[in-house]
């Protein structure tokens, strides 16, 4: 239906990879025994207090600088109150009115090529709470509190997106970021990077928001898409047909491929926030965020204009050779050991290399071909010691066998024929063999150049350099 | 050797470390006199009859080598609520009755590096929430001078215990007086110092901004010395300071002299009873005899201090006792049949009456639509409070005034009534929302019953308030009166 327009916001947590807890000093690392991990402050036992973790602090640092933000000299952890039995003190430390982060925005790139600025309302820091268990526990609820207490960053957005895919952009752009700057390890089948969608709709040039559902706990790129497309489609048959949508707390079934109702505005916890008294509020000084801002990398967006400018990559090229730092590394390690084709380069990398990588699951860190050696492959392109084709043979027997470009085309002879005599006999030969294509050719059947091309390549391995080949064919035929 | 229990804190110490008595035979004495006294006071929750004697021995052995630290051998007790390794920490609440701390609290465990014996853990109003002592579970603590009577709160065990001299200090906390109340009711010293100058690490917390551990002792040289060993900063704690603790016992002779006074016009008000009064203003003329200057000092905002108070305390507690939720620790009911039920049932049973009614009270200043009327008005009305004292001590080294309106009350006398209750503390709950070091020292009698003096100074002033204090008791003898049944 044209007639509506979707609004969404979304609010991102982001775990952050710090080793110790944000308030106290257990280890964060995922996958221990459950309660393995949890010490008597994040327990929540009488008497223990929280400590902030410098390092959190400094990566929600890390974060609003790279998203242009107002980094906050004065914030304040606040608590919210609410029972649940796996939050052990019975309130999360969050922050609420002072976040340490403030007013940012990023850039998504639209489907037509365009950007969109998409404004970040703020970023703050709270603790994570444990997991309830289930699973092999008939009538009982298991409690691992091995998560209480994980630092996150929640990145809550102005609701700027008009679509699902325009919402999924954003989040990747938020989790390539994230993995930028090395402050989340964006793994998010272990959750480490989950979002609340906000979805509301409203008739086109309406300028007053549509009454919206909150989302709970998205954890894949896909089920961001689905759960806001389904969502849309929910609310705009609810208004058409006569209703209204009311404001409520909805979950996404990924079997059902729908979002469920888990409670209503008037069911929804008071949180009763008040500042933290046993924390003291966060004072961050200029050498501070200066400090932290020397230690940024090269940024996503600042990464691909280098790549447009330096290597002439178009921007769609550019943008994907960004979206990892690993794989703008990589890329950039091939270019340097060849660097006579920057776009074939990408090509390669974009292309075989990771249709490869993906058909075995592998990151393109995983060392499975290094770049030095997929940069040996190239090269031998430039030279034209082999044809593209022949390359493609080359690289697969590289990625089976782990050796050298150089070795494979020795071992299997496929260096490219560039003798123009060596050509110009095998060409000889093809004609003398085939005199009748030859008569038809040359009384102006010209489609019969293709089947004289093939005819040169299978007498001679595939291994004639195309271009001559052609050259020298069109002059021989023509007699 | 039997008088032991007249010999204070510091006396004790510097005998054991004399070897002038062992810390066995000290302790076994003030067991015997801790188990005689429990039936008529209650002023113990956890009598720790063999580790103390264990520990004893060990102390003994200790000093035998030429070793231990200050406190070597001499045995005091903790306040139910500073957690202590492998003992029962009660807080006074039913919720707490099976809990055993599987770690000491930093005031515990600096004591115990100092060498100081835990003989035991003082019963107390449940949480702290309360000035008679009457809110404990484990049944009301009596005033040694009358058994009748009440002998303040929250701290009212460590109170008792000393005044009885079953030992020579114990621990305690304040969050609004309650160091100093029960005090001032058993005719003892008691020393609430800065906010941030002892850890509250392992104190179970009533409400966190106000909290702050101190000492009961007989003297304020016994509190100069059991605080130096307590005080410090603590990583564990964020909101404890980082500035060094200086020697308060070597501070404790200092000259009086130019001492400038401030009498808190707001402190000698109607509520105050004449007798007590008198008390209070035969104190200051020893000082003025001592060389001290009196002035009368106002500050305007401080009669808000109790309606603060109950905001901001409240609010606290309301949110640091939810943790009690019968999940990991604590008291759980039976057979719950769901999770509310669990909830409600185990919090139910576990909390007793003025628990419930400040979570209810805090539950609701922190609620959506009041916030801003009680919760941020009141931080508001506390930062002016605090403004007042920073302003009066810009002409007075410290103020001086009464602890509480009235001596010790009967048994049950203001437990039908919270707010005649609350009023109680309506002199000490101002150091409290400013964070000021006070004691309330033993200043005279009013019909056999102890009248305590309060004087409060700047922030970390703790060494001025103690030399005060000692001065006052250098020239007077109050503080070494005891209660004739434990004479």
């Amino acid at each position: 239906m044209s007639t509506w327009e979707t609004v969404i916001g979304l609010e991102i947590h982001a775990q952050l990879a710090t080793r110790s807890k944000i308030f106290s000093g257990s280890a964060t690392a995922y996958g221990a025994p459950p309660n393995a991990q949890a010490n008597l402050v994040d327990l929540g036992y009488p008497g223990v207090l929280p400590v902030l973790n410098r390092e959190a602090v400094r990566m929600a640092v890390k974060l609003g600088l790279a998203i242009d933000a107002q980094i906050a000299a004065h914030s304040v952890f606040a608590r919210k109150n609410y029972f649940y039995p796996d939050l052990p003190k019975g309130y999360q430390i969050s922050q609420y009115e002072l976040p340490v982060v403030a007013k940012g925005s990023l850039e998504i790139v639209l489907e037509d090529g365009s950007r969109k600025r998409i404004g970040i309302t703020r970023a703050h820091l709270e603790e994570d709470a444990g997991k309830s268990l289930h699973e092999g526990l008939p009538g009982l609820t298991g409690i691992d509190l091995n998560r209480a207490g994980t630092p996150l960053v929640e990145i809550v957005s102005e609701p700027d997106m008009r679509s699902a895919k325009e919402a999924v952009a954003y989040m990747k752009k938020v989790h390539t970021l994230v993995r930028y700057l090395e402050i989340c390890d964006g793994n998010m089948q272990e959750g480490s990077f989950r979002c609340d969608a906000n979805v509301s709709v409203r008739r086109a040039g309406s300028e007053k928001f549509g009454t919206r559902a909150e989302i709970k706990n998205l954890n894949s790129f896909r089920f961001v898409e689905r759960a806001i497309n389904y969502e849309v489609a929910r609310q705009i048959e609810l208004l058409e047909s006569g209703g209204a949508v009311v404001q409520e707390t909805r979950l996404y079934d990924p079997d059902k491929g729908e979002t469920r109702s888990m409670r209503s505005k008037e069911e929804a916890n008071d949180y009763r926030y008040f500042p933290d008294p046993d924390l003291l509020p966060v004072e961050l000084d200029t050498a501070f965020i200066e400090s932290v801002r020397a230690t940024l990398p090269e940024l996503p967006d600042q990464k691909a204009a280098r790549f447009v400018k330096h290597y002439g990559l178009s921007a769609y090229d550019a943008g994907v050779l960004t979206a990892s730092r690993e794989l703008g590394d990589y890329y950039e390690a091939v270019v340097e050991a060849a660097p006579q084709d920057p776009k074939l380069a990408a090509n390669w990398v974009m292309g075989d290399l990771a249709a490869a990588l993906n058909k075995e699951n592998l990151e393109v860190g995983s060392g499975r071909l290094p770049a030095a050696r997929l940069a040996g492959l190239l090269k031998r392109i430039s030279d034209q010691t082999i044809s593209g084709k022949i390359a493609k043979e080359v690289f697969e027997a590289m990625w089976s066998q782990g050796s050298e470009a150089d070795a494979v085309i020795e071992a299997k002879g496929l260096q490219q024929i560039t003798d123009s005599s060596a050509i110009e006999r095998a060409i000889d030969e093809v004609m003398a063999r085939n005199p009748g294509q030859l008569a038809d050719y040359r009384g102006g059947k010209d489609k019969l150049f293709g089947f004289f091309v093939g005819q040169v390549m299978k007498a001679t391995g595939g291994k004639a350099n195309p271009a001559q080949l052609n050259e020298l064919l069109r002059r021989k035929l023509s007699g | 050797m039997s008088e032991f229990h007249k010999l204070g804190l510091t006396a004790l110490a510097a005998g054991l470390r004399a070897r002038k008595f062992s810390s066995v035979e000290l302790t076994g004495a003030l067991l015997e006199r801790i188990e005689a006294s429990q039936q008529a006071l209650n002023a113990f929750i956890s009598v720790l009859r063999e580790p103390a004697l264990a520990q004893a021995a060990a102390a003994d052995r200790e000093l035998a080598a030429g070793r231990g630290g200050p406190l070597a051998g001499v045995p005091i007790a903790h306040k139910d609520l500073f957690c202590t390794e492998g003992v029962r920490t009660t807080c006074g609440s039913r919720m707490l009755g099976n809990f055993v701390a599987p770690y000491d609290a930093t005031v515990v465990a600096k004591l115990k590096r100092s060498g100081a014996i835990v003989i035991g853990k003082t019963n107390m109003d449940e949480f702290a929430m309360g000035s008679s002592n009457e809110t404990s579970y484990y049944g009301p603590v009596r005033n040694p001078w009358d058994p009748h009577l009440v002998p303040g709160g929250s701290s009212g065990g460590s109170a008792a215990a000393v005044a009885a001299r079953l030992v020579p200090g114990a621990t305690a906390t304040d969050t609004g007086g309650s160091i100093r109340q029960p005090a001032a009711l058993c005719g003892i010293t008691g020393m609430k110092p800065t906010y941030g100058r002892v850890s509250r690490y392992g104190m179970v917390a009533f409400a966190s901004s106000l909290d702050q551990g101190g000492t009961l002792t007989a003297s304020a040289a016994d509190a100069a010395l059991m605080l130096r060993e307590m005080a410090g900063f603590d990583a564990r704690d964020s909101t404890s300071v980082d500035t060094p603790v200086p020697d308060y016992v070597a501070a404790l002779e200092e000259p009086l002299k130019g001492l400038r006074i401030g009498l808190l016009r707001e402190f000698f008000d109607k509520g105050l009873d004449a007798h007590n009064e008198q008390r209070v203003r035969e104190a200051l003329k020893v000082f003025e005899s001592l060389g001290a200057r009196l002035e009368e000092v106002s500050l305007p905002h401080l009669p808000l201090s109790v309606p603060v108070y109950y905001v901001v305390a409240p609010a606290e507690c309301s949110s640091n006792l939810a943790r009690y939720d019968g999940v990991r620790f604590g008291h759980r009911c039976e057979n719950p049949r769901d999770l509310n039920d669990l909830y409600r049932r185990s919090r139910g049973e576990g909390f007793g009456d003025e628990v419930k009614r400040r979570i209810m009270t805090g539950t609701y200043v922190l609620s959506a639509g009041y916030y801003d009327a009680y919760y941020i008005k009141a931080q508001r009305v506390r930062a002016l409070i605090n403004a007042d004292f920073i302003s009066a001590f810009k002409s007075v080294d410290v103020l001086m005034g009464p602890t509480t309106p009235t001596p010790a009350f009967a048994l049950g006398a203001k437990t039908s009534d919270p707010i005649t209750m609350y009023l109680n503390d309506i002199y000490t709950i101002g150091a409290n929302l400013a964070g000021l070091p006070a004691i309330s020292v033993p200043c005279g009698f009013v019909q056999d019953l102890p009248v305590g003096l309060q004087i409060v100074g700047p922030h970390f002033s703790e060494a001025r308030v103690l030399t005060a204090a000692h001065a006052f008791q250098r020239a007077t003898e109050w503080h070494t009166r005891i209660p004739a049944a434990y004479a």
